[in-house]
């Protein structure tokens, strides 16, 4: 099932110049990942996790190896390729859901879509498409301030769904959870997975969320350390 | 363009309050500007029209001797009306003023004016010289409103007149005031007294002279008299248009002032949006838009900013700015004695072009506010937007 290779990381460096001098946050990582993987990158802070979710996710470029993201080496590509990559397909889940505050849910979920130049019609269904998936239906006019922080997240979900990407990077989803709405959306996120083959790749320490991954890679001092499949 | 477009407007309309002070502080511009110009555009406008139906006409021609600003050309300043001008005097088409200079005693003062002869006939100027024909006085004078003020003068009242004739000698009557009129032209009102031409050149014994001939078609213009030297309208009414302009540059600095003002409201709002609103602008471009379309989203918002507020002037100002064109701007008693015609009120003329260069000198000038903080996204990078901890 997890077999052709669609992330494809190797001898990736990633340097900082910091006041104190260089400091190598990614030290030598060669790791690869399949479709419709579900992926956790785990290690304590500071060990470079969200450095190499920055990368796969085209936000940022390596120092030094490659790293190969849906056939495109990130190293090589202009701002306009990377915007481009992203755009059409990767989505992005942050620890603190980063909603567009003065826009409602509907057209939080709805605006990637908008980049993408889809028809209305087309817009509009797979935008409430993708809030059904997340049980949202209901909140279609409310603005980000009014939900809770599970409902937030449930939207910034439904918004890196909306356009079916191949990958979806989620930076410590839960980190800003209670542990039933972590888990509501933990299930939701493993249920889309399934159902669409979209490879999930997490940033995190929360053992709520490592017992929901297949893989787990785990990072120490910018270096894997560990590469294991869990049985889940 | 047009999703940034919409997303700027979705943007700037959810900042609320902000947003409305900006919006408000420009349109004020708008207004304040627009109005200003036009009330100094209506002023020039209506202090030439009533200057050229109560002096200049549509030109004149002078004796070759005259100049208003030394008196003492005045002795020399006068001629027979040349044959050449016949036809156009006989048509109705030419008023012939003589001026001479005299000296009155109101109250047991002296006091030096200027004599004006003027035709009884006359229909080209405003000046009520067909009064004179009621009246069976020996020197029937008329006088403005700010001479009769100066010189406590009232319609009725006889003083002792004197003047030197042609010839040098003294001679002095009695005139009598026969009417007051009101202008809004100063320069044929005060320090002067009009009486009938053809009084007056018998005063002086200058039967058939003349020293300005008033025309009533600028065409007359072309007939070139000898002697004479042709002043055409635009020349005659040059002082008023320098006053204007002069009013104008000091309306420049107040314009300065209140588009600083606004500009500086809008610029202030950029910088700290750019600031407050990284993280913001890190999920656009994580989302998958360039750095350079969100740069352009910051710019619209703030450009939109004139947009937002020439809607609101337009809503406010022009009811505002209509009433005032309507019932004018009532001027300050005191500018009565202006070097200039002011009226009582003074109508603003607004023209199209006038709003038009306003539009679309504050549009530019607030991209152009909108753009400068904005370009500080193209700076940044993606990661540390998201972070949102840039300083
Ligand atoms: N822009 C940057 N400039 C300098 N140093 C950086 C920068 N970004 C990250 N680092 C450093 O790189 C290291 C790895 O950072 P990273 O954010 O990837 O860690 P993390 O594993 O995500 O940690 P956490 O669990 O706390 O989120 C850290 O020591 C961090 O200080
Ligand atoms: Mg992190």
């Amino acid at each position: 099932m997890e077999n052709s290779v669609i992330i494809s990381i190797q001898g990736l460096k990633k340097h900082f110049i910091t006041p104190g001098g260089r400091f190598t946050a990614l030290n030598g990582i060669d790791i690869e990942f399949g479709k419709a993987e579900f992926t956790g990158v785990v290690g304590p802070s500071g060990s470079g996790k969200t450095t190499l979710l920055n990368i796969i996710g085209s936000l940022d470029s390596p120092s030094e190896g490659k790293a190969i993201v849906l056939g495109q080496s990130i190293g090589e590509l202009n701002v306009k390729q990377a915007a481009l990559l992203r755009r059409s397909r990767l989505g992005f889940i942050f620890q603190s859901y980063n909603l567009l505050p003065v826009y409602t849910v509907f057209e939080n979920v709805e605006f990637p879509l908008l980049l993408l130049k889809l028809n209305d019609g087309q817009r509009k269904k797979m935008v409430m498409d993708s809030l059904e998936w997340l049980g949202l239906t209901d909140k279609v006019k409310s603005k980000p301030a009014q939900l809770s922080g599970g409902e937030c997240q449930r939207v910034a979900i439904a918004r890196s769904m909306v356009k079916k990407p191949e990958i979806v990077l989620a930076d410590e989803p839960t980190a800003n959870l209670d542990a039933a709405n972590s888990h509501h959306i933990l299930k939701t996120m493993v249920q889309l997975n399934k159902e669409f083959k979209t490879t999930f790749i997490f940033a995190t320490h929360d053992d709520k969320v490592i017992g929901y991954l297949r893989r787990k890679i785990s990072l120490i001092d910018g270096k894997v350390a560990k590469d294991e499949i869990t049985n889940n | 363009m047009k999703l940034l477009l919409q997303l700027a407007i979705k943007n700037l309309i959810g900042a609320g309050l902000r947003t409305w002070l900006n919006v408000i502080v420009l349109s004020f511009s708008f207004v304040i500007i627009i109005w200003h110009k036009g009330i100094l555009d209506g002023w020039d406008r209506q202090a030439k029209n009533e200057t050229a139906k109560w002096e200049t006409g549509r030109g004149q021609f002078w004796q070759k001797s005259y100049d208003p600003y030394d008196a003492f050309s005045l002795t020399e300043a006068h001629a027979k009306i040349p044959s050449s001008l016949d036809t156009v005097l006989l048509n109705g088409n030419l008023v012939p003023i003589l001026i001479t200079q005299g000296t009155i005693y109101p109250g047991g003062r002296i006091q030096s004016i200027l004599i004006k002869g003027i035709d009884s006939n006359q229909k080209i100027l405003k000046i009520p010289a067909a009064l004179f024909l009621k009246s069976s006085d020996e020197i029937p004078v008329l006088i403005g409103r700010r001479m009769a003020t100066d010189n406590e003068l009232k319609e009725g009242d006889i003083i002792t007149l004197r003047w030197r004739d042609v010839h040098g000698t003294f001679d002095a009557g009695d005139m009598k005031v026969i009417a007051i009129f009101d202008t809004e032209v100063p320069t044929v009102d005060m320090g002067q007294i009009w009486i009938p031409l053809d009084q007056l050149q018998k005063m002086m014994g200058m039967p058939g002279e003349a020293t300005i001939l008033v025309c009533k078609n600028k065409e007359s213009g072309s007939l070139y008299p000898a002697g004479w030297k042709f002043k055409s309208s635009e020349v005659l009414l040059k002082s008023i248009t320098d006053l204007i302009k002069m009013k104008s540059v000091a309306g420049i600095v107040l314009y300065i002032i209140l588009l600083s003002l606004a500009m500086l409201a809008i610029f202030d709002t950029q910088i700290l949006s750019i600031f407050r609103r990284q993280k913001e602008i890190g999920t656009y471009i994580a989302l998958g838009m360039t750095r350079y379309q969100v740069v352009g989203l910051f710019t619209i918002e703030g450009s939109l900013n004139s947009v937002l507020a020439c809607i609101l002037a337009a809503i406010y100002g022009i009811p505002l700015l209509a009433w005032q064109a309507s019932r004018g701007l009532s001027m300050p008693g005191g500018s009565k004695g202006f070097g200039l015609a002011v009226a009582d009120k003074i109508y603003p003329a607004y023209s199209i072009g006038l709003v038009l260069i306003t539009i679309i000198l504050i549009m530019i000038t607030t991209i152009i506010v909108s753009y400068l903080p904005s370009r500080k996204i193209a700076k940044m990078k993606p990661t540390e937007a998201l972070r949102g901890k840039l300083q």
